[in-house]
């Protein structure tokens, strides 16, 4: 197993208030990693920290440091450690363009000139996120006409577009109904061959079927992590017991 | 690759300086004011220009007294503040709370439009119509005064205090009302006891805005109050504000001269004055954002 | 009294009160069309003025309006988008931020008037440019930056932060973002900002009396050096200098006046509701 991304001694403060607290976390090569907790207890924090997001907000600090591939995210310049490392929101958040050009916007801002070379790349990246054959018709269509499912889906091949490393879904099936959420969940399933995924949710059952290994985290601490079997078999921590249980909101 | 980071981060510069463009320009504006205006009081008594009471630049020896100029200003924008903060506020409140849909979008119209009229426009029918109309009611020798001034600066300072009074009325939260009428207020009293004090920050800085407008405003007020430089005893007299005095006097003085100078000091003492007055409107605005 | 009666009494005075502003408005429209529209002839937008200016048109007023406004328009704009871009998309909240938005609002307060001794001082005297086209519009464009910004500003929050995460997300530069994301979709609420600047600046008077404007020149301008007539300057001109003028004439090119600037402000506020409706998100 190859560490892929590494939290050390990382903490994060959000206008003074802590966020994360000396969390130590290492996501393996080609894993799905789930991360499970009620809000505010910093999942979404720690996955904006690897791609940098958290940047944007002035009021955001932090002390210790992520790692990817052995190397600081903080030393890579945003652009590149972005393209490497793809998100997933919480709502589908298609750009207001075409379905074609949504997929299409990060390989031509990144200087692909050839129309040949994009086309394909569109394609392929709507096959691995299971959208093509709803959509191969009318990609010239607003991406704003699409269901909610589908919307969230072009954002999925949207970020393989850019062929990054790892993909981090960020609550990804919070505003779909069940049947969009199972095909988001089949293509997480696919993709783990070819990526590192990690995914934050609160929904504890969603963890439970596809990550590999599930991490716990509460008020800003990882309390607990584990392959998701023992995790959820045998938690170790009674906080953990309890949240499982459907004790927090 | 790198060429495109190259051009990009020379566009990214060019929006930094554009961002310090602002803070450049209000210093050379100043700058340049004093520059002139500093020249003139060099050689004339501060003390005489804000309290002469005689404006008399080219006559010999020159008086570069301004107590009449900022007596007609005075007279003027008292004049205009008192019948449009009143009139202003309650159209704001009847279009923003009262009116239905369809109505409130044909008065929001109809105050854009007066926004858009050219102050010359509304100066010239304001001599033709207004000002007659003004020396046939009330009985004096000359409509164009003070009065008239008022009147026609209340008009033109609507736009300003009704859209600004009414953003502020509309960013009172709904709760606040949903709260007075549950408890069977009927909507005029939620509107007063509830919605007035809760906007009031927001409607004061409408107020003052719509005060600097009037200060400011010279096309208009040329046209209308008269042009005479002496202290009026009522509000009946014809006056001749500081914004008119530049605007009608620039033209004809030897550039570099006293009288040249004086001007700039005129404009020096209205750039002051709207410089506070537009400090105070934002600071009540962003009183209301918090 | 009773509150339902008091309420009745209070919204009919509010109405009545509102009314006071509208009702002149459209007076004003209804009268200077009513009496304008006679003037208006072929000759009358075409020539230039005769006999000290009772007779013959009003056309180098026009070329001489235009051409102050649109080469005004050419440097307010980029400037004061950029601005707004700077405000909107860079700015960290700090001191020097709060001293440019302060600078802006003060900007925007400054007498028109005030603006035209700046404009006498720097562009006219200090740089040597003359009383010219080029120093009006550069006085109007200065005038209107506050304006251009605080719509652009305003156009630019109006598009929603996710867009911007999402493109920074696939690892596009912020420059890039700005350019193919934020920008695109602001650009509507920008050019109505700036067709309501252009209409506004049409009809001002006082900041082109010592930088641009002149009394009489019977040919069109040969470059942006030559000083010009302008629409709202002969406007007060022929109402208050001259005496005996032909009612007509006057109207005439208040009503010219009026159509280019409300004409203008339906345009750009037709495209707003058009662009409302369309919006996508």
């Amino acid at each position: 197993m190859v560490d892929k991304i590494v939290a050390k001694d990382l903490n994060c403060w959000y206008g003074g208030v802590p966020s994360v607290k000396n969390l130590n976390l290492t996501v393996y090569e080609n894993e799905i990693l789930g991360i499970i907790g009620p809000s505010n207890s910093g999942k979404t924090t720690f996955l904006r920290m690897i791609n940098r997001l958290n940047d944007l907000n002035y009021n955001f600090k932090k002390k210790g440091l992520v790692t990817l591939d052995g190397k600081d995210v903080y030393s890579l310049d945003t652009e590149t450690l972005r393209k490497r490392c793809g998100m997933v929101f919480a709502l589908p958040l298609p750009l207001p363009m075409s379905i074609y050009e949504n997929v299409g916007y990060g390989p031509l801002r990144h200087g692909i000139k050839s129309k040949k070379y994009i086309d394909e790349i569109v394609e392929k990246s709507l096959k691995a996120a299971s959208l093509w054959d709803e959509v191969k018709d009318r990609l010239e269509a607003s991406a704003m006409k699409l269901s909610g499912g589908q919307q969230q889906r072009l954002c999925i091949a949207r970020t393989l577009a850019v062929e990054p490393e790892v993909i981090l879904y960020d609550e990804p099936c919070s505003g779909l109904d069940p049947i969009s959420t199972a095909k988001v969940e089949e293509t997480m399933l696919e993709l783990k061959k070819k990526y590192t995924i990690i995914l934050v949710t609160n929904n504890v059952k969603q963890a439970s079927r596809v990550s590999d290994r599930t991490a716990f985290f509460l008020m800003g601490e990882m309390i607990e992590i584990g392959k998701t079997a023992d995790l959820f078999l045998a938690p170790k921590d009674k906080r953990t017991e309890g949240y499982i249980m459907g004790k927090y909101g | 690759m790198l060429s495109r980071n190259f051009t990009d981060s020379l566009i990214e510069k060019l929006i930094f300086a554009c961002g310090f463009a602002a803070i450049i320009l209000v210093s050379l504006i100043f700058f340049f004011l004093l520059r002139e205006g500093l020249g003139f009081f060099a050689q004339y008594n501060i003390k005489e220009f804000i309290s002469g009471h005689f404006w008399y630049p080219t006559s010999k020896p020159a008086g570069f007294g301004i107590l009449p100029l900022i007596m007609g200003s005075l007279f003027v924008t008292l004049g205009a503040a008192v019948i449009a903060v009143p009139v202003g506020v309650m159209a704001a409140f009847y279009i923003s709370e009262v009116a239905p849909v369809a109505v409130r979008d044909i008065l929001k119209s109809g105050i854009e439009l007066l926004a858009a009229i050219p102050s010359v426009v509304i100066g010239f029918i304001g001599m033709v119509t207004l000002v007659p109309l003004v020396r046939v009611i009330f009985d004096i020798p000359t409509g164009l005064s003070a009065f008239s001034g008022a009147l026609m600066l209340a008009f033109m300072a609507m736009p300003t205090i009704v859209s600004i009074s009414e953003d502020a009325i509309r960013s009172v939260p709904g709760t606040y009302k949903e709260g007075a009428l549950a408890l069977g207020a009927t909507k005029w009293q939620t509107m007063y006891r509830i919605i007035l004090p809760a906007a009031a920050p927001g409607i004061l800085a409408a107020v003052m805005l719509g005060i600097g407008r009037v200060i400011g405003e010279t096309m208009a007020v040329m046209m209308i109050t008269g042009n005479a430089a002496a202290i009026p005893d009522t509000i009946f007299d014809p006056v001749r504000t500081m914004t008119a005095t530049i605007a009608a006097e620039m033209g004809e003085t030897v550039k570099g001269s006293m009288h040249y100078k004086g001007l700039f000091a005129i404009g020096l003492v209205l750039f002051v004055i709207t410089f506070i007055i537009n400090f105070i409107a934002d600071s009540f605005l962003n009183r209301v954002k918090k | 009294m009773n509150p339902k009666t008091a309420q009745k009494i209070a919204f009919s005075l509010l109405f009545i009160v509102t009314l006071l502003i509208i009702v002149p408005v459209l007076l004003i429209v209804f009268i200077i069309v009513k009496e304008g529209a006679s003037a208006i002839s072929w000759e009358f937008l075409f020539t230039a003025p005769k006999d000290g200016m009772r007779a013959g048109g009003i056309f180098p007023a026009i070329v001489g309006t235009l051409s102050i406004v649109l080469c005004a328009i050419a440097v307010t704009l980029p400037m004061g988008v950029m601005a707004a871009i700077y405000l909107n998309e860079y700015a960290k909240d700090n001191l020097l931020t709060r001293i440019i938005k302060l600078s802006i609002v003060n900007l925007a307060g400054v007498p028109s008037v005030v603006y035209g001794l700046f404009g006498l001082a720097v562009f006219v005297m200090f740089l040597k440019m003359g009383v010219s086209i080029i120093a009006g519009a550069l006085t109007l464009s200065i005038m209107e930056l506050p304006v251009i910004i605080t719509t652009s500003r305003n156009a630019l929050n109006s598009v929603p932060q996710s867009f911007r995460e999402a493109s920074l997300s696939l690892g596009v530069s912020k420059w890039q973002t700005i350019r193919h994301v934020v920008l695109p979709n602001a650009l509507p609420g920008i050019m109505t900002g700036a067709i309501l600047s252009i209409a506004r600046i049409s009809g001002e008077t006082a900041p082109i009396l010592f930088t641009a404007a002149a009394f009489y020149v019977p040919h069109l301008p040969r470059s942006v050096f030559d000083q010009v007539m302008a629409l709202p300057y002969h406007l007060y001109i022929i109402s208050t200098q001259i005496p005996n003028m032909p009612a007509n004439i006057t109207y005439g090119t208040a009503l010219v006046l009026l159509v280019l600037v409300l004409a203008m402000s339906l345009a750009a506020i037709s495209m707003r509701i058009y662009f409302r409706k369309k919006k996508k998100w």
